[in-house]
């Protein structure tokens, strides 16, 4: 069915589609919004933690399969439950639903670590095309539309700011205030972590009440902010916006004269629709953007569009995650919800002779079940040995851990299968690569800072979080993969998310990073948001991009 | 409480499964009365009240994970109700898709048992009970009685669906009266911040 030509259609309703899709509603444009998931809420899981963990909560469903990487040139089929799959959630709002809603910067040097660090070998590290001073604005655009309760004045290593946040930091935890005790003590500069949470009432949302659970759950009191109370809402209220869910895109078309004409979805009951528009924003993440660049062939780009020079899908990055954890004599555990919220960034760079780093954190409350997991290598998983660790633990945990920045590695990367389909016969996506081995280094050299970091808290019976292995690109906040540049020979967009060679045709979503930062990449990926929908505007000529 | 099951089974029934019973016993009468269109699915005589298990398997599968999460000063998974969890579950819910794992790998670990100490696990002291456990969960028992799923695989998948049953949320089946929760010190529901909590929203 051919649908009413409009000027805009954005694929993907995360954190980076909801805000171009805000963005050129409130400029004027006629914008359709696709969503491949719902709308989830509260009511549907409550706090249950077996729901949420077990179940496709946020989906996607059965219905979206992909390959993943079992050794090199093998893959299984898995479903979003299994792992491997690399997760996002497939609903409005997608990860902001229910993420743990740390809402970081990156730094100055995060945007130039070829420079900073050189080019380590078989690596494809790299400048971002744009500066961190080039984002800044729309950093504090996100911070103040979407929300975040910080203070960096005790960050000597925060990038320089504009503006303060819009709202007061939370208070540390009491397993926060051990730790500020200890960094003190050590001569680091530890700081309240910015949240995308209200800590006092935000824009007609509630505060935070402190509740048990945040990470994992929709929230109960909306005090968490993603795009989907926020960008998205604003985006349908202008009258300009038309969100459409549990809507499936197979294809963008593009034209023998190089220009996206619109795109090919299938609605909830299957029946496919051809949706025409000026321009076309991918917004469906790292994974899922590559995916339908690659499963979108035309004369003018056999291989996929964007794809002339071989780079979409490549670079697939995540964060390789460490820590430390151990005992304390005294409770740590308050039943303060979220529970993460002390860091520290003396490690994400200036580190002698390693490249990168990573922040480092405390962590949000870990449920009952969850808690069956955390374990120390080789510990008794089952009777009374069981029940004496929950019991010796569960309030008396103290742990802290970082996201190590990854080395992008060409060949790791996503493809689409060659022979699996989903449910409607669309290629899928498989996932392949490694991580960098210097990755490995950097992430013993930060668990090394960890154990001293709990150690000096009080922690005793300590063990430290390092993978063993370089299998598997990337798992959480999966980045990379049509990174920006200035040569179109060596990236898939420019500055502005454009992609080379398709004037009309841009990207919003983690796919975009050159690297991923020492941090969780929730806030980038929105000021990127900003950043591409204000180009998008500042271009737009009333019926067809300049 | 039904006197016909064996002990181990007495403290893992449910006021649920004890009005199941209840209506066994109805569906008794009615079935010998001609009745069973009233409740066909009794008509087929399926023993116990489970809704997956047979009796001998949720014996079984009972002492199985009474070993995983032991009694001690608080109760362990049976006192949770884990067997309820288990049961519902597999039955018709979350773990659906390990039905055929569960028919098998009970079978298998059964087999075994009986092959390493001529007698049922459940008529084992708590030593050679742990014994047992241990040999498979390091996958050291006979391989002949067990292909798919693998012995080890299979406790694995035991150890976690009795956690999953120990400490999730009793609407799932387990879990019962919070035990867990009440073990681990933590209020539920939670009080916290709810009682000075007022919406800004309609």
């Amino acid at each position: 069915m051919n649908q009413r030509h409009v000027n805009a259609v954005v694929v993907g309703a995360g954190a980076g589609g909801g805000i171009v899709a805000k963005e050129l509603a409130a400029a004027g444009l006629s914008v359709v919004l696709l969503e491949r998931g719902g709308w989830i809420s509260f009511e549907q899981h409550d706090h249950d933690e077996l729901f949420t963990r077990l179940q496709l909560a946020y989906g996607p469903d059965e219905r979206h399969p992909r390959m993943a990487q079992t050794t090199p040139g093998q893959w299984r089929r898995v479903i979003s439950s299994e792992s491997g799959y690399s997760n996002n959630a497939a609903c409005v709002g997608s990860g902001t639903v229910f993420y743990g809603a740390m809402g970081w910067r990156f730094m100055e040097q995060d945007f130039r670590m070829r420079t900073t660090y050189g080019v380590p070998e078989n690596s494809t590290l790299d400048d971002w095309p744009i500066s961190y001073a080039d984002l800044e604005p729309f950093y504090e655009k996100a911070e103040r539309e979407i929300g975040v309760s910080g203070d960096m004045t005790t960050n000597p290593f925060s990038p320089p700011r504009q503006r303060p946040y819009p709202m007061p930091a939370f208070p540390y935890n009491r397993e926060g205030r051990m730790l500020k005790g200890a960094a003190d003590r050590l001569g680091w500069h530890a700081f309240p972590i910015p949240m995308l949470r209200n800590s006092v009432p935000y824009r007609g949302r509630n505060a935070c009440i402190g509740c048990r659970y945040c990470v994992g759950f929709a929230c109960e009191i909306n005090a968490k902010n993603g795009s989907h109370n926020t960008v998205i809402p604003a985006a349908l209220a202008t009258g300009n916006c038309e969100l459409r869910i549990n809507v499936m895109v197979s294809e963008v078309t593009v034209d023998e004269r190089g220009r996206a004409r619109g795109v090919h979805y299938f609605d909830g009951q299957d029946q496919a629709h051809w949706q025409p528009a000026d321009l076309v924003v991918l917004a469906g993440g790292a994974i899922e953007t590559a995916r339908l660049l690659l499963n979108s062939k035309s004369p003018l780009f056999p291989n996929g569009a964007g794809n002339r020079h071989d780079w979409v899908g490549r670079n697939l990055q995540g964060h390789t995650y460490c820590g430390a954890e151990g005992h304390a004599a005294e409770e740590t555990y308050d039943d303060v919800g979220a529970g993460a919220t002390i860091a520290i960034s003396d490690f994400n760079h200036g580190n002698p002779g390693v490249c990168g780093g990573a922040m480092l954190c405390n962590g949000f409350i870990v449920t009952p079940y969850s808690f069956t997991r955390v374990r120390p290598p080789g510990a008794a998983r089952w009777g009374k040995a069981h029940k004496d660790f929950q019991r010796r633990y569960f309030k008396h945990r103290l742990e802290v851990h970082g996201p190590v920045q990854e080395i992008p590695l060409f060949e790791s990367r996503v493809e689409v299968d060659p022979a699996v389909r989903d449910h409607w016969g669309i290629p899928v996506a498989r996932m392949g690569g490694r991580r960098h081995p210097l990755v490995l280094e950097i992430a013993r050299f930060i668990a090394a800072q960890a154990e001293n970091w709990v150690r000096e808290a009080g922690a005793t019976d300590i063990w430290t979080r390092v993978p063993t292995g370089l299998q598997g690109a990337g798992g959480q906040h999966q980045a990379g993969t049509c990174r920006m540049g200035s040569d179109p020979t060596t990236s898939v967009t420019d500055r502005h998310g454009r992609v080379h060679e398709i004037d009309n045709l841009y990207i919003s979503d983690g796919s975009l990073h050159v690297t991923n930062g020492g941090f969780n990449p929730a806030l980038t990926i929105m000021a990127l948001g900003y950043w591409v929908g204000h180009h998008i505007v500042q271009d737009w000529r009333g019926g067809r991009p300049r | 409480m039904n006197p016909a099951l064996p002990a181990s089974h007495r403290t893992a029934v449910t006021r649920r499964s004890a009005l199941k019973l209840t209506m066994m016993g109805l569906a008794g009468t009615a079935v010998g009365a001609g009745g069973s269109a009233v409740f066909p699915w009794l008509a087929k005589g399926r023993p116990g009240p489970y809704r997956f298990f047979t009796d001998a398997e949720a014996e079984l599968l009972v002492a199985i994970c009474e070993q995983i999460i032991p009694r001690d000063d608080v109760g362990g998974a049976t006192d949770a109700g884990v067997i309820h969890y288990i049961d519902r579950q597999v039955a018709a819910g979350m773990l659906r898709e390990h039905a055929p794992t569960y028919r098998r790998g009970l079978e298998a670990f059964r087999l075994t048992c009986l092959a390493a100490h001529q007698a049922a696990f459940t008529e084992l002291s708590t030593e050679a009970k742990t014994e047992v456990l241990r040999t498979i969960e390091a996958a050291r028992a006979d391989p002949a009685p067990w292909g798919e799923p693998a012995q080890d695989a299979f406790f694995r998948l035991v150890v976690d669906h009795t956690m999953q049953g120990f400490y999730g949320s009793p609407r799932h089946g387990g879990n019962r009266g919070y035990l867990s929760y009440r073990m681990l010190g933590l209020d539920y529901p939670q009080v916290l911040g709810r009682n000075k909590f007022r919406s800004l929203e309609p």
